[in-house]
């Protein structure tokens, strides 16, 4: 059988971290109450007109700059038209001609074969980075025959990163989007969550033979999760695979995830193709962001986004934050890809460091085998964790001075996961867990054992 | 403000010196809509609001603490600006029974001057149309049709026949605001412009009609026709007053993006005497096909004006004016599209019984709150913007526009300083030859002298010159450089003087007692 060759692009939708909407000044807050935040603008209200709000402008041109795009210092807003529920002006507001980043890329990393000892880096370019609005939300009242709609997110700021179909498989999208999902946590151009739907995949898939064209692509939304976006995307593929090889055909068209059913089923749209009817959002003029060369002497820089200005300000990125932690600490690559993939587990990795004589290379050890796991059996975060850094720094103290053994230790951690606020040198005492420093009490002790055990020790002796 | 020229009678200057209250003043107005209430200028008419607005007027006048010369100054606004509180129904179905929680930029600017609003205008529905006869609430009436020039000239084709069946219209679509200035019900209103909407009716009924430049002052609250073209229209009877209402709605405005940042500083217009530095420009292809020789000729009539004065005159081109009307009728229907997509019964306006799903609810409420106007402007709208056609019609009609309005650019830097036009073919037709053609037909016809100035943005104004064999109004239209309206209407002003423009004779205002009303049987406020 010839061999597929699967080709996955991702469209990402990460909502901007911001204060008020794209273009209007009503708050931006995730479970308020039902339209509670819904401006004159946001409710289509006749007359109103959108005003574009700086700080979406600046998330975009950041999360563009730590994606190696180039930033378009024009860029135009346009109207994409259809009717739905949850759109009030009968369009959105988006950017389909001219975007404000283009041409970018992201890096990732793999493990080969699930050993986190063997990565491997890869890239996926990025098309594009587009702002644009959000939509309301509408709920299906089946029994009552009604829908419901809240306009809360009507407007709210949106960057939809576009890929190029540079992946293969789920696991890299996977990959992808957590690396990007760090990269906007870190930036705070979006808090990314994909719960609170900060951060929305859709994935476009098809399989062709090597050497052939690109298959007919199918569109899989309903994806709430990175570990559901690869299982879909791995079983799309392989519906495709199947489904051509058995003699059929795919249908280009849009497939939710079921996550209970863990597959993709068929959005059936009986309205066929949409025609968007872009048009040019004449109420906006052309976005004009400047640099450091081309600023203009006498602007107010109240008025004007500079990118060289926002570049200077970036944040180190995952990549840069790894390789730092690498140096500083000496520990292997792998381990600060966990750090860093644990919310708030670096820092707390670094208040034990800076507490602690203890090689940083013996505490990465403490903090991946045994904080961790306790944190994943009791689904706990980091910020959960009963045991604090100064708490876990103390108990490396007493081992590192040898005062208790590194199985004592380990039992002591146990105890502190209580939660019971006392402190390890109590929970020692406690529990008489130091370790002997008289030389004459040890060998006493010895001298008892033996004695006990004189037969033992006889053979033992004689080999 | 402007209270200059003690010889003119002025309303401002009054009732700084208590002479007449902003209360009487509001009253007589409130009573003078009464009586001519089959003008059917005014939609809706807030009485109690305006005379809460013209008591706060007259305690600031006795504590001698005005906001300006439009304190106490009662004004109408067209009913396609928000008005918080107040019906804004754009003459739809659609939005009968609508109140806007907000104030259009305009209209908070005039309150907090002082003005007194005293009710909302008469249009053609969504500001479609060139004669106000298109909305729900019937067409307006032109108020030059019962006045004694009219009748003097009209003659009855039989004697049974009835004598209201021979009114004119008042053009539009900006109808009920023109003719509520004409017949002296407020000092100054609001209009809108697009292709001409506010110049058009300010034309037929004998009043001045401004079209500011494009990004002067603010859209915010106006109900959008067309984004890129639609700006607020001032309506005054004379060209001072005019300027005063613009030195107190231009300037920047955060809440729309298409407004200039600039200062904009108010002016006085000076009285021009020396015209000799003038150079007027006289476009051949306005001589447009339909034109009536007696504008012709009173056009030809204002250029020579301006030659034997000393200023110069002469012939200029702009060849794409005869593209304009289909350019502007392509992009106009795109962005009415685009528009009105917003209304679907669900967020306010009408909605319809019909519920069996959202997509049947939103179309029965489209067909039942939009006139067949507005339905076919949104039909070929979506036409035009479908994917396949995008580029042969939007496209291209915006890179004709560019043309157009390249030919402006060009003209006005060969160092002509100002455009004199006709601004109608004719003069008003009777209401029952006009509906003899459909909307879009007049449209086309009537919108020809006007529209090229919407698409290249720049500014112009009707100037009341004559009246015409029929003893009905003609006007002509001056178009200046953008955001030159300094110049333009100090030009306009001039010519305002040198014509001598009758005051309409209307017998409900000579009813009214005489003694109040001098006030505003002379032209101006300011």
């Amino acid at each position: 059988l010839a061999p597929w060759v699967p080709v996955v692009g991702l469209e990402i939708h990460a909502q901007i971290s911001s204060n008020s909407k794209l273009f209007s000044g009503s708050q931006v807050q995730f479970a308020a109450p039902p339209n509670s935040l819904v401006s004159f603008f946001d409710a289509s209200l006749p007359g109103t007109l959108p005003v574009l709000n700086r700080r979406c402008v600046e998330a975009a041109v950041m999360t563009g700059l730590a994606l190696n795009c180039s930033i378009n210092k024009k860029s135009l807003f346009d109207r994409k038209h259809y009717f739905y529920a949850d759109l009030p002006a009968g369009y959105q507001i988006t950017q389909q001609r001219v975007p404000i980043a283009v041409n970018g890329s992201l890096s990732y990393s793999l493990c080969i074969d699930n050993k986190l000892s063997q990565m491997v880096t890869k890239t996926v370019r990025i098309k594009q980075i587009q702002l644009e609005q959000d939509s309301g939300k509408s709920l299906h009242d089946d029994t009552r025959s009604q829908t419901l709609v809240d306009l809360n997110r009507a407007g709210v700021g949106l960057m939809e990163v576009v890929m190029e179909p540079d992946l293969c498989c789920g696991e890299e999208a996977a990959a992808a989007v957590r690396e990007l999902q760090l990269i906007l946590q870190t930036l705070g151009s979006s808090q990314a969550v994909m719960a609170e739907g900060q951060l929305r995949v859709d994935a476009n898939v098809s399989v062709h033979h090597p050497g052939e064209p690109y298959g007919v692509r199918t569109e899989v939304k309903n994806i709430n999760s990175i570990r559901f976006l690869a299982k879909a995307v791995d079983y799309e593929i392989q519906r495709q695979i199947e489904e051509l090889e058995n003699g059929g055909t795919i249908l280009n068209e849009t497939r939710a995830f079921d996550s209970k059913l863990g597959c993709t089923v068929s959005m059936r749209d009986k309205e066929g193709k949409q025609d968007y009817r872009f048009m040019p959002e004449p109420n906006l003029p052309p976005l004009i962001l400047y640099d450091a060369k081309s600023l203009p002497a006498n602007m107010n820089h109240q008025q004007v986004v500079n990118i060289d200005w926002i570049h200077e300000r970036l944040p180190d990125l995952p990549s840069v934050k790894r390789a730092k932690l690498v140096e500083q600490y000496g520990i292997l690559p792998e381990h600060s890809f966990t750090l860093l993939n644990e919310d708030g587990l670096t820092e707390f990795f670094e208040n034990v460091v800076q507490r602690t004589p203890m090689k940083p290379q013996k505490v990465i050890g403490w903090i991946l085998k045994d904080l961790l796991s306790y944190l994943k059996q009791h689904s706990l975060t980091v910020k959960e964790s009963p045991v604090s850094s100064s708490l876990l720094a103390d108990l490396l103290n007493l081992l590192e001075k040898k005062e208790i053994s590194s199985t004592a230790a380990k039992q002591v951690l146990a105890e502190l996961w209580k939660g019971e606020g006392k402190t390890p040198l109590e929970i020692v005492t406690e529990k008489k867990l130091e370790l002997m420093q008289d030389q004459k009490e040890l060998e006493e002790i010895c001298q008892a054992v033996i004695d006990g055990q004189e037969n033992e020790v006889i053979m033992m002796v004689l080999g | 403000a402007a209270l200059t020229g003690a010889l003119r009678f002025q309303v401002s200057a009054a009732l700084k010196e208590g002479r007449v209250t902003p209360t009487e003043l509001c009253q007589k107005c409130l009573s003078l809509i009464k009586s001519t209430k089959f003008l059917n200028a005014y939609i809706t008419v807030a009485e109690e609001t305006a005379l809460k607005q013209a008591e706060e007027s007259e305690k600031r006048y006795r504590r001698g603490q005005p906001l300006g010369a439009l304190d106490g100054i009662p004004v109408a606004v067209k009913d396609n600006f928000n008005t918080a509180g107040i019906e804004t129904t754009c003459a739809s179905n659609m939005l009968k029974g609508y109140i806007s929680p907000y104030n259009a930029t305009v209209v908070q600017k005039l309150l907090d001057q002082g003005a007194v609003l005293l009710g909302k205008t008469n249009l053609d529905e969504f500001a479609m149309g060139s004669g106000s006869t298109d909305g729900v609430f019937g067409p307006v009436r032109n108020p030059w049709s019962y006045s004694r020039q009219y009748k003097e000239k009209s003659v009855p084709k039989s004697h049974s026949e009835d004598k209201e069946s021979n009114w004119v219209i008042t053009g539009g679509s900006s109808g009920g605001s023109a003719a509520a200035v004409s017949s002296f019900t407020c000092f100054a209103a609001l209009g809108s412009d697009t292709g001409g909407s506010t110049r058009n009716p300010a034309a037929h009924c004998g009043v001045v009609g401004l079209k500011p430049t494009y990004g002067l002052i603010s859209r915010h609250g106006l109900i959008p026709l067309v984004n890129s073209m639609d700006v607020p229209g001032i309506l005054t009877r004379c060209v001072d007053d005019a300027a005063v209402v613009l030195g107190s709605l231009a300037g920047h405005d955060p809440k729309d993006s298409t407004t200039i940042q600039d200062d904009f500083k108010p002016f006085e217009l000076p009285d021009l005497t020396d015209v000799s530095k003038l150079s007027i420009g006289i476009p051949k292809e306005y001589h447009a096909p339909g034109l009536s020789s007696e504008i012709l000729a009173l056009w030809s009539k204002a250029a020579d004006l301006f030659k034997n004065a000393g200023a110069k005159v002469i012939e200029v081109s702009l060849p794409h004016t005869c593209y304009s009307i289909v350019c502007y009728h392509v992009l106009c229907a795109a962005e009415v599209a685009s528009n009105m997509a917003r209304f679907d019964g669900l967020e306010y306006g009408h909605r319809s019984g019909m519920n069996k799903s959202t997509e049947s609810m939103y179309a029965a409420t489209r067909r039942e709150g939009f006139n067949d106007v507005v339905r076919g402007r949104i039909l070929s709208g979506n036409y035009f913007l479908l994917k396949q056609n995008y580029d042969n019609y939007f496209v291209k009609a915006q890179k004709v526009r560019r043309l157009i309005a390249n030919d402006f650019v060009k003209v006005f830097r060969s160092g002509v300083d100002i455009l004199l036009t006709p601004t109608t073919l004719s003069d008003a037709v009777p209401y029952m030859e006009f509906i003899k053609e459909d909307n879009r037909t007049r449209s086309a016809q009537d919108d020809i002298l006007t529209q090229a100035a919407n698409m290249a943005g720049l500014p112009a104004v009707n100037v009341p010159t004559a009246l015409s064999e029929r003893g009905l109004p003609v006007g002509l239209q001056f178009i200046g450089r953008s955001f030159q309206e300094k110049q333009l209407l100090t030009v306009a002003k001039w010519f305002e003087k040198q014509v001598k423009f009758p005051m309409i004779q209307l017998e409900e205002v000579k009813r009214h007692d005489h003694r109040g009303f001098q006030h505003q049987k002379s032209a101006s406020f300011s």
